[in-house]
């Protein structure tokens, strides 16, 4: 299998504009023929049926919260970046473009990261228009701030709650679209499997997570906007259901799944607590502008009382060994240093690993707060430190705050091409779920911007140009088949109930299967454990072999390990209640069997990748100064899995990386 | 070292929508550091272990931001605490409070149908938002966004507004039963800014309509949904909606006399 990217050549500025311009269209009167399946309603699928809807399209969307408001794009709260320039600093499309694909290490798609740029404006220019009512300047301009060490203020934030604002805009132009009939909501339905007839991904099977009912929906493009798999680590900062049983099952139909070990590991969570800890909360980088981050020298001292302990007996580990940048070291950089100083047996705090090691280190605002006074710290992160004090019970103000990293975002996904489109004609993947733009490590404030591009911009070209291309498609619902006997006069009635018979029969081999599943799940010989404990055991695991450092031994072992105790989640689980009802137990079984494989995936992928790239470091791969050494000449490629039916021996196909534009360089932050 | 005790839980146990429900009694072990979801997930843990049906409650984020959280703890919506979901409700607060015995139910509205256990339908809500919570705006057809200029104090009074997440407790701890701050907190984030202006009648009539059609209660100023919202938003949206309400209602009698 080759893969082609289907990018354009030409001047990289002028390649999205030739590219829609020389695309196929589906006529406005021809839209309402073509059903169009969103799996997904956060900021990707969102918008993208929501567009796709206002366009004329029938469309059919789904999602697993009791209403598409709820998706996991909600919990955003950074910000999100657009080359606007408002600022006046020197920011353009290009220097976005450059950022973005020096910030990945050079393991993007160039075209991919420059269309992402150029449409970051019109994103902003849309969601005002919907009453996203970002921050705003006292002459009633839109604000910005910098976020997540770039040079210029190009972020766009609604207080800490950037992501719940911007769904809400999709939210509303979806509502907008359900009432005017041209969008069907699915909510607390889950995508078991994915339909592909003739080579073309054409439908999806769904249970009803109310009813418990299996279904079957059918339509000529299936869009994936599931959003990430962070949770295969377990504790992240994922929402409890995100999950990747929607791109898993599509993988295991035939869809690559690209870089699966590139795992965003973010620097400021609050701790776990005790082994109850069912997820973990991320603190705003920001924070890091004005906090201290250090440990004791003397491990005697990790249960002192921070402030009693001496300057002089305090390790301001990032500040010594990088002073250039201090505590604003990149995301990967000062979440590898936490590691490393609790692995040497310095860190704080109450969470302890099976090792017996704290996991915590002190971000101090004491400091900031003589400088600046309490008033200014305050101000400036009053809402983060009562969520702080809300969760831990400790007031920052007074005390340190106890920070560790956590899983949070994960730029790896199925593989696609210019198009959004996968190696499987007919499906389209957007939004975290795909692997397009964020190379080995993403940017701050740039899901949201990648999110809201694929779903408002490039997926209502891009699909309208795939159905305007394939122009007919085997009818596989009843309404087609109807819709082909009225317009088809050499379509006969015999034809169409021979068709009809044909559906049904395609629908119910894959209901059918999805059940096998379901009973096997369900009566595992021995139940002895929930699914969560098995979830628990895997992300201990992760963190371990396959978290922010990993070497050749640790997941060789992880190789052993994982399917271990995949054998033990199929003969131990536990899930009582019924098939045909409402079963939480159920649906978290199947997403953490899903999560089982999908890990044994991850740890193959950075076990061939013998180079340190972004958020993928591979200890064997420094520099003297511990910073991740890339290996451009073997490893400038988008590792591609194919799935063979066997878990341990999946098929690698290469995508080689060019770079036109943008030179690669190493990065240095000393 | 992390304070513990033992709780007592009465949990809502309803297999489905026409079962007649009934509260069942569990222990807990709870920790000062543990959200109130992560209670239940001990519970669930042990209910399952031991081959029995997991208490069916919703939740997402678990954050505080999605909305999905929806449990009366001791007769409060979302806990005792203001301000807090459930979700982001942690032991140490009921330990404050001396409680020993809890009582954990569902959101109780007609117009929120039961699903099971804890979980209730709440797609009313969002069929309030379909009747005319937006701004119709095509995709791609948007001005360049500084054009229009936002004083800072409309902005921030719309996202104060705007930072309702539908939650419906608001519906909960109302005797009513109404969805008035809901629908209002909507209806003034798109109103106060200029961008809604366009469709602002049009709009309070048709959500309004839609809220009375779903069966929630009128509003008689008893001031819980305030209290127990978890975003703290103002019961002065509802006057805002009310005399928008009349305005629109004025506004449409006039058109239908002057043709
Ligand atoms: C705490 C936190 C803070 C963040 N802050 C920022 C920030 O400040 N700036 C930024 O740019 N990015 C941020 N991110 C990242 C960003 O929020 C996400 O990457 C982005 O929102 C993902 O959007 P999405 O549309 O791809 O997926 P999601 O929003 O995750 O939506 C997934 C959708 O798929 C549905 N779904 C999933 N699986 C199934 C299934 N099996 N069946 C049916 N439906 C399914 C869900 O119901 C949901 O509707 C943050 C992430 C986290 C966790
Ligand atoms: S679980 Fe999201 S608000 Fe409580």
């Amino acid at each position: 299998m080759e893969l082609k990217s289907h990018e354009p050549s030409g001047p990289i500025e002028e390649r999205w504009t030739e590219h829609k311009a020389h695309g196929k269209l589906v006529a406005p009167h021809n839209r309402r023929k073509y059903t169009i399946l969103v799996v997904g309603s956060g900021l990707a699928g969102g918008a993208g049926a929501a567009t796709l809807g206002e366009l004329g399209y029938h469309v059919k969307c789904f999602c697993f919260q009791d209403s598409p408001r709820r998706a996991h794009s909600i919990a955003a709260q950074g910000g999100i970046n657009a080359a606007k320039n408002y600022q006046n600093d020197g920011d353009s499309v290009y220097r976005l473009f450059y950022d973005t694909v020096k910030g990945g290490d050079f393991r993007s798609r160039e075209s991919n990261v420059y269309r992402l740029a150029e449409l970051s404006v019109n994103i902003i220019d849309q969601a005002v228009a919907q009453g996203v009512p970002f921050a705003r300047e006292y002459g009633g301009l839109l604000a910005n701030r910098s976020f997540g060490g770039a040079q210029v203020s190009r972020t766009f934030y609604a207080r800490g709650q950037t992501g719940q604002q911007l769904l809400l805009g999709a939210y509303s132009a979806l509502e907008r679209q359900i009432d005017a009939g041209t969008v069907e909501m699915f909510p607390r339905t889950d995508i078991l499997d994915l339909i592909i007839h003739d080579g073309r991904a054409r439908g999806v099977v769904t249970r009803n997570l109310i009813t418990g009912a299996l279904e079957t929906h059918m339509g000529d493009a299936v869009v994936l906007a599931t959003g990430g798999y962070g949770n295969v680590f377990y504790l992240s900062t994922n929402a409890k259901g995100s999950n990747a049983t929607a791109t898993w099952r599509a993988h295991r139909r035939g869809a690559l799944f690209a870089n699966p070990c590139y795992t965003q590991i973010h620097p400021t969570c609050i701790p776990a607590s005790g082994d109850y800890q069912s997820k973990l909360t991320l603190m705003s980088e920001s924070l890091r502008n004005d906090g201290r981050v250090w440990v004791p020298r003397n491990p005697e001292d990790a249960t002192k009382d921070p402030r009693k302990i001496p300057e002089k007996d305090r390790y301001y580990y990032l500040e010594e060994r990088y002073p250039a940048f201090g505590n604003l070291v990149p995301r990967d950089v000062a979440s590898r240093n936490a590691m490393y100083v609790c692995d040497d047996g310095l860190g704080v705090g109450n969470a302890i690993d099976d090792d017996g090691k704290r996991r915590g280190v002190y971000l101090d605002f004491s400091s900031a707060i003589k400088r600046l006074g309490r008033k200014t710290i305050e101000e400036r992160y009053g809402n983060l430190f009562e969520m702080y004090e809300r969760i831990t019970g400790d007031d920052p103000y007074e005390t340190p705050m106890i920070i560790y990293p956590a899983t949070h975002y994960t730029m790896g996904g199925l593989w696609v091409d210019y198009n959004l489109m996968s190696n499987i004609e007919g499906l389209f993947v957007a939004g975290e779920a795909n692997f397009s733009d964020h190379g080995a490590n993403r940017l701050g404030a740039s899901a949201l911007m990648q999110g809201l591009a694929d779903g408002y911009f490039v997926l209502p070209f891009t699909v309208g140009n795939y159905l305007g291309t394939v122009r007919e498609l085997e009818p596989l619902t009843e309404k087609a088949v109807k819709a082909k006997l009225e317009r088809d006069p050499n379509y006969s009635k015999a034809q169409a109930d021979e068709q009809l018979a044909r559906i049904e029969k395609l629908s119910d081999k894959h209901i059918r299967e999805v059940n096998e599943r379901i009973e096997k799940v369900m009566n595992a010989p021995e139940p002895t454990h929930a699914p969560a404990w098995f979830a628990r055991k895997l992300g201990t695991m992760m963190y371990k072999w396959c978290g922010m450092s990993r070497s050749k031994e640790g997941l060789e072992q992880a190789l052993v390990e994982i399917p271990k105790l995949r054998e033990e989640f199929w003969r131990t689980v536990s899930v009582p209640g019924d098939t045909d009802e409402m079963n939480p137990t159920l649906e978290n079984a199947l997403r953490v069997a899903d999560f089982l494989e999908l890990a044994e995936l991850m740890c193959r992928d950075a076990l061939h990748r013998d180079e340190s790239c972004g958020g993928h470091f591979r200890v064997e791969h420094q520099t003297e100064d511990g910073e991740a050494k890339r290996d451009d000449e073997h490893f400038s490629y988008v590792a591609a899995w194919e799935y063979t039916g066997d878990l341990k021996a999946p098929k690698l196909h290469k995508e080689p990386l060019t770079f036109e534009y943008v030179q690669p360089s190493m990065r240095s932050y000393k | 070292m992390a304070e513990t005790q033992t709780l007592t839980l009465h949990v809502w146990r309803q297999k489905n929508a026409n079962d007649a429900g009934r509260f069942e009694t569990y222990k807990a072990e709870a920790n000062e550091h543990m959200s109130f979801l992560e209670l239940l997930d001990t519970v669930n843990a042990k209910l399952i272990e031991e081959g029995k049906p997991a208490i069916a409650f919703d939740h997402d984020c678990r954050e505080g931001i999605c909305g999905m959280c929806s449990l009366v703890i001791n007769g409060y919506a979302h806990g005792p605490r203001e301000r807090t979901t459930a979700c982001q409700l942690h032991l140490r607060e009921i330990f404050k409070l001396g409680w020993k015995e809890i009582w954990v139910e569902p959101w109780r509205a007609n117009a929120l149908p039961m699903v099971r256990d804890l979980v209730v339908d709440r797609s009313a809500l969002d069929r309030i938002v379909q009747a005319g919570g937006y701004i119709s705006i095509r995709t791609g057809s948007a001005p360049e966004a500084n054009q229009m200029p936002v004083p800072k104090d409309v902005a921030d009074r719309a996202m104060d507004a705007a930072t309702c997440i539908g939650c419906g407790a608001c519906v909960a701890a109302c005797p009513n039963a109404s969805a008035s701050l809901f629908t209002a907190a909507k209806i003034a984030h798109l109103g106060l800014l200029p961008q809604g202006q366009a469709e602002r009648m049009t709009r309070v009539r048709k959500m309004v309509a839609q809220m009375d059609a779903e069966g929630f209660g009128g509003c008689t100023n008893h001031g819980e949904c305030e209290k127990a919202c978890p975003k703290g938003i103002s019961i002065d949206f509802i006057a805002r909606m009310n005399r928008d309400f009349l305005k629109a209602m004025a506004a449409a009698r006039d058109d239908v006399k002057t043709p």
